[in-house]
């Protein structure tokens, strides 16, 4: 029995549509949409500090108040949240970093494992001189 | 290990179908069959009607790729006994179009490999009489990564990007293109970087990083795509900062 | 042969989505760490008002925070929109999404600019 739609010299090809739940089909994928999806606790984090800078500029008073808000478990919860998908990130930008930046010294490469290990160690030096900072006084 | 092995294998003739459809055989497991041995079983013993790609049956040709159990693979260098006790799902390669049963339709990929110019750009072709154009091994080691794409397409098929927009030109044309950019004897990399620039060019990866993970050849598509998206950039940087008059930065 | 690009703010939005990517992934898990976990929950004894504030006075601080402040904007509005592209298939609302997406970390930029530097 012929498909009526059936050309002989120009068979139909099929294009399967691409669902959209694709994302959800590999466990690569759904990393990689998590992936995506920490930058909104990175804009997150950005109101957060800004939030935390004006009540430091506003007083004393202002400033106990942030500290009790950030207590405040919704806030506590949604901070949890935000602290791994924002490491999540440092981790994952920092794991790619090789395959991205490739640099030459003369005319050697540098090796991947090196460009990795600069990036990790400059994270925990900034992290550490952060935390130093702000927590000598 | 079980003797004998279940292929669900994806068929599609459209002069009598308007949608796929899976037919189930069963063939021979011995340790060292690859899914290619177990198709051509079936072509040559149980149903002459299968239509497929293959050709060096050794992993050189790119021809053999599919989804196997949803991953794409090529049949050439996939073990059918890894699946046992089965049943192994063979379906065409994702994200294009299939002609039929698991032959798809890559003129897209072509038309777009040809777009990229693969191969050396020179303004000036040196003469043989001058000889050969001379390379380290240091620059050679600069492409040569790149330069192992055998063109099977199964980056593209991991590439959700790709399936969501056929028009992004895709990690294989890229990475060839890079090919012919980092080798010291080319100088059309503005000639690629017209390409390359548009939206539907580099611009249009997020880095899933699945095609690397696929590709059979280890060349690592993604890295050379996010390495031309910096050269692209800083070369978008330095044209604000070279006088407007420079047509094209030195090497 | 033209060498005009068709889309030359490429090449700028994906420099602010690197360089905000790089400056988060540096920055923040630290601070979320102290500021988001470790004050409120008393892990550690709290910096003084006084230390904050004088931290906060100094001129550098406020830049360095309101760059690394505008660029997390921006790479969260680069990776948002192609997410909403990529995951949602909504790419016929690119105009609506990139009015939202780089709108929004304009807005971000500028509240940052007049909570850090007070324009």
């Amino acid at each position: 029995m012929t498909d009526p739609t059936y050309r002989e010299f120009h068979p139909r090809w099929l294009r399967p549509r691409m669902s959209t739940y694709w994302w959800l089909g590999k466990w690569p994928y759904v990393k990689f949409i998590l992936r995506e999806l920490s930058s909104i606790f990175v804009a997150w984090f950005v109101i957060y500090l800004l939030f935390l800078v004006r009540a430091v500029k506003g007083g004393e008073v202002a400033w106990s108040s942030f500290v009790a808000l950030s207590a405040h478990p919704v806030m506590l919860t949604v901070n949890v949240i935000a602290f791994f998908f924002i490491v999540f990130h440092a981790l994952t930008w920092f794991a790619v970093a090789p395959q991205a930046i490739v640099a030459h010294i003369g005319k050697k490469k540098v090796p991947a494992i090196l460009i990795a290990a600069s990036h990790y160690a400059a994270w925990l030096v900034v992290s550490a001189a952060l935390l130093w900072l702000l927590l000598r006084g | 290990m079980p003797e004998r092995i279940t292929m669900q294998v994806a068929r599609y003739r459209p002069e009598i179908e308007s949608d796929a459809s899976f037919q189930q055989y069963e063939v021979p497991c011995p340790k060292d069959w690859v899914v290619l041995d177990g198709l051509n079983y079936v072509k040559d013993q149980l149903d002459g009607t299968l239509s497929y790609r293959w050709s060096c049956r050794m992993g050189v040709c790119g021809s053999c790729g599919m989804m196997v159990n949803g991953e794409p693979k090529l049949t050439c260098a996939t073990f059918l006994s890894d699946y046992a006790p089965g049943p192994v799902k063979v379906e065409p390669l994702k994200n294009f179009p299939i002609i039929r049963d698991l032959v798809v339709e890559i003129s897209d990929f072509m038309k777009k490999l040809v777009a990229v110019k693969p191969w050396i750009v020179r303004k000036e072709e040196k003469p043989v009489s001058q000889g050969e154009y001379l390379q380290t091994p240091d620059e050679l080691d600069e492409y040569k990564q790149y330069s192992m794409c055998i063109n099977c397409m199964l980056c593209y098929s991991a590439c959700p990007i790709y399936g969501l927009d056929p028009k992004f030109i895709g990690p294989a044309a890229i990475a060839l293109a890079q090919r012919y950019n980092l080798d010291s004897r080319d100088e059309g990399s503005a000639d690629r970087l017209e390409v390359l620039s548009q939206h539907e060019g580099i611009w249009g990866c997020t880095f899933v990083g699945e095609c690397t993970e696929v590709c059979p050849k280890h060349v690592d598509p993604a890295g050379a795509i996010q390495r031309y998206k910096l050269t692209a950039t800083m070369d978008w940087v330095k044209s604000f900062v070279l006088p407007r008059g420079k047509a094209k930065e030195e090497e | 042969m033209a060498t005009r690009r068709e889309r030359p703010i490429e090449p700028l939005l994906w420099l602010l989505f690197s360089a905000g990517g790089m400056a988060s992934a540096m920055l923040m898990p630290a601070l979320v760490l102290l500021f988001g976990l470790a004050l409120p929950l008393g892990w550690i004894a709290p910096p003084s008002y006084e230390h904050l504030r004088a931290i906060l006075a100094n001129p550098m601080t406020r830049l360095v925070l309101f760059g690394v402040c505008m660029l997390s904007l921006f790479h969260w509005a680069h990776r948002f929109k192609y997410t909403l592209y990529d995951g949602l298939q909504v790419q016929h609302l690119n105009e609506l999404i990139n009015t939202f997406c780089y709108g929004g970390a304009v807005v971000g930029t500028l509240l940052a600019g007049y909570v850090l530097l007070g324009f």
